[in-house]
């Protein structure tokens, strides 16, 4: 099972072929080759290297029968009655998926009060709603929460299921997960579905310049977490579904947790809502630099945002940066100052409608996802551009 | 009070590279570090063990280049490390992952609170924590930006909910993962290196886990698998300006114009 060495057909010429073409130096040659707990199973030694050199033989894992597993589900998350808009965007990617296979897309909803969230899902297009209201769900207790919607899991039995990756989210849909011991893949960028009801989950991957195709074949129900602001939410319409009420037991708010108090953050414009953004990485060479950015945001009525060595220098706020480890942001025109594109970046800001870069380096990867490049000096463009700015529409 | 802190090896840089003709990835593999999101776990449980007492023992799992990262926690502090290593791990997805900790975890024995970081750098799922608290049974929380009490049946705790912050009363053992920027992470001192016993670290292979079940390891125990790994998409429709800065400005005004951004 998995890897298999042909030792009889390696020699040294061969083996040092192999050891070059791992990518993580899993493989060693000592007279014997052998693969060391380095390797990620890429299986790039099977595909590419020296033909029938290594092997892989499939493994016998049992498969579940998919037929058993209907439906595309998403996780409503409300807080006070109020949902999170990125659960309006999962329910419009959900649509999509289940035109796919001709599924239903439903929804779970879990919290107090929650009757105008309710008409707000249906209107999204929700086909079936399953509510569990209960007083003593009004706030986020992890093992409450989980058990609602464990609950929901076993009683719909939904072939994908959709969370939003917020603080909420990320906590959520791992713990269920696990319990019902399926596969979850974290801030999918794009989701597509195969006929079979395989989602398709792509996200960055091996911490680099990379992207990885995830599928959950085995097993079902397939979970993935999507980012607010990775996809568009779904227009309203007149409601076509359903609620369906579900008992919140006495089991389910039975848990090792107590709430002891919840304190509202104060309110700042959070660059994930900004309709403009000036954003700027480590073409800037000090910190005092900041101030000609800021100058062009505030010239444009935009929102200054970052890089993440710039959060890591000290030099801004870690609510300022935007990619995978930051916030992700889809203003509707995006200028990034100095900032050469890393996949981790363009993962939080690549849904922008309109993106500019300026960047001396021509090669750097922003170039190759931008809608409009300037390969130029961001010290001098940008005080020209302010100069044209102040002089208004006579220039 | 016994705290396990969950570490990560992961690579210093994120130069990955896929070959876009033949399909093959490249990587420096050569330069890695602990995960900087670890930082404020240990600190965490430094701070903790500081007030209470006890033993910190980290643990993690990967190939045997990570001794070099739990050695590291020692000198900053940990009593201990235990390290997985073995190649039935390799293919891991999430629950494998947080499978093979849970083993290294009834290894080590009994606890009374395990604490990881938020995330890693290179996976950046934040997923491990939470399944590695349901697996073992126990409660979590995530995002957690302080201890606020702890004695020796509660702990409570203030996390960070995006919109709010909450703060909650759990009763022990459950699990934390601490959000950035929580704690100050102090450096490995040198004096604790010098002091460190040279058996600080144990390496345990799959088969030194007693209760392993091997079919929830690795590859095969991973419901979630890589299809395919590709270069990103780039866009095709766009405008790439070069020239003297006032060529690039005047084009820039333009469009801010026509967009009407300006």
């Amino acid at each position: 099972m998995g890897l298999i060495i042909n030792q009889k057909i390696i020699d040294s010429a061969s083996a040092q072929k192999l050891i070059d073409l791992c990518p993580f130096g899993a493989i060693k040659y000592d007279g014997q080759l052998s693969i060391t707990s380095a390797c990620k199973m890429c299986k790039m030694c099977v595909k590419k290297g020296p033909e029938g050199a290594i092997t892989y033989e499939e493994e016998d894992i049992p498969k579940c029968n998919k037929d058993e597993w209907r439906g595309v589900a998403v996780f409503a998350e409300q807080r006070d009655g109020v949902i999170h808009p990125v659960s309006l965007e999962l329910i419009g990617k959900a649509r999509e998926l289940a035109a796919v296979t001709g599924h239903p897309v439903t929804a779970v909803l879990i919290g107090s009060g929650t009757e105008k969230a309710e008409d707000i899902l249906l209107r999204h297009g929700i086909d079936t709603l399953y509510v569990y209201d209960d007083p003593q769900l009004k706030n986020f207790v992890i093992s409450s929460y989980a058990c609602a919607f464990t609950d929901f899991i076993k009683k719909t039995k939904p072939s994908s299921i959709l969370v939003g990756a917020t603080s909420l989210g990320r906590s959520l849909a791992p713990k269920v997960a696990a319990r019902v011991h399926a596969g979850l893949t974290a801030d999918c960028t794009m989701l597509k579905m195969k006929e079979n009801t395989d989602l398709v989950q792509i996200r960055p991957a091996f911490g680099g310049n990379i992207m990885a195709q995830i599928v959950t074949p085995n097993t079902r129900p397939q979970f993935c977490t999507v980012r607010y602001k990775i996809f568009s939410s779904s227009e309203p319409s007149e409601p076509k579904g359903k609620t369906v009420r579900m008992e919140v037991t006495r089991e389910m708010l039975s848990g090792n947790t107590e709430v002891v108090r919840v304190v509202e953050k104060p309110r700042e414009i959070d660059i994930s809502d900004a309709e403009i953004i000036v954003a700027v990485g480590r073409g800037l060479k000090t910190k005092e630099d900041i101030s000609l950015a800021k100058k062009l945001a505030d010239a444009l009525g935009a929102q200054l945002a970052c890089t993440r060595p710039l959060v890591e220098s000290g030099w801004f706020d870690p609510k300022k940066q935007i990619g995978l480890s930051g916030r992700t942001v889809k203003p509707k025109m995006i200028i990034t100052l100095g900032i050469s594109g890393s996949v981790q970046f363009a993962a939080g800001m690549q849904n922008s409608d309109k993106i500019i870069a300026v960047n001396e380096d021509k090669d750097a990867p922003i170039f190759k996802f931008a809608h409009y490049g300037f390969i130029g000096n961001l010290y001098e463009i940008v005080p020209d551009l302010l100069k044209m700015i102040e002089g208004g529409k006579n220039v | 009070m016994k705290i396990i802190v969950c570490v990560k090896q992961v690579p210093a840089s994120s130069n990955v590279d896929v070959d876009p003709v033949t399909g093959v990835l490249k990587r420096d593999g050569t330069n890695v570090k602990l995960n900087p999101y670890d930082l404020f776990a240990l600190e965490m449980a430094f701070r903790l063990k500081e007030d209470m007492g006890g033993c910190i023992t980290a643990l993690s799992m990967g190939p045997s280049s990570a001794l070099s990262s739990l050695l590291e926690t020692v000198y900053m502090g940990a009593d201990k490390g235990v390290l997985l290593s073995d190649r039935v791990f390799a293919g891991s997805d999430v629950q494998a992952t947080s499978y093979a900790l849970k083993c290294g975890v009834n290894k080590i024995g009994s606890y009374d609170l395990i604490i990881c970081g938020k995330q890693t750098t290179d996976g950046d799922t934040a997923q491990v924590g939470p399944e590695l608290a349901e697996q073992l049974g126990i409660e979590h929380a995530s995002n957690v930006i302080s201890v606020d009490s702890i004695d020796g049946e509660y702990i409570t705790v203030t996390l960070n909910l995006d919109d709010v912050y909450q703060t909650q009363k759990m009763k022990l053992p459950c699990l934390l993962t601490i959000e950035k920027d929580a704690c100050t992470p102090r450096l490995p001192s040198f004096r604790r290196k010098l002091a460190a016993p040279p058996d600080c670290i144990q390496v345990y292979t799959a088969d030194q886990l007693e209760d392993i079940d091997r079919s929830k390891c690795g590859l095969k125990g991973s419901p979630t698998q890589v299809e395919r790994i590709f270069p990103p998409d780039s866009d095709t429709k766009q405008i790439i300006f070069e020239g003297d800065a006032e060529t690039l400005s005047k084009e820039l005004y333009s469009i801010l114009t026509s967009e009407k951004i300006v």
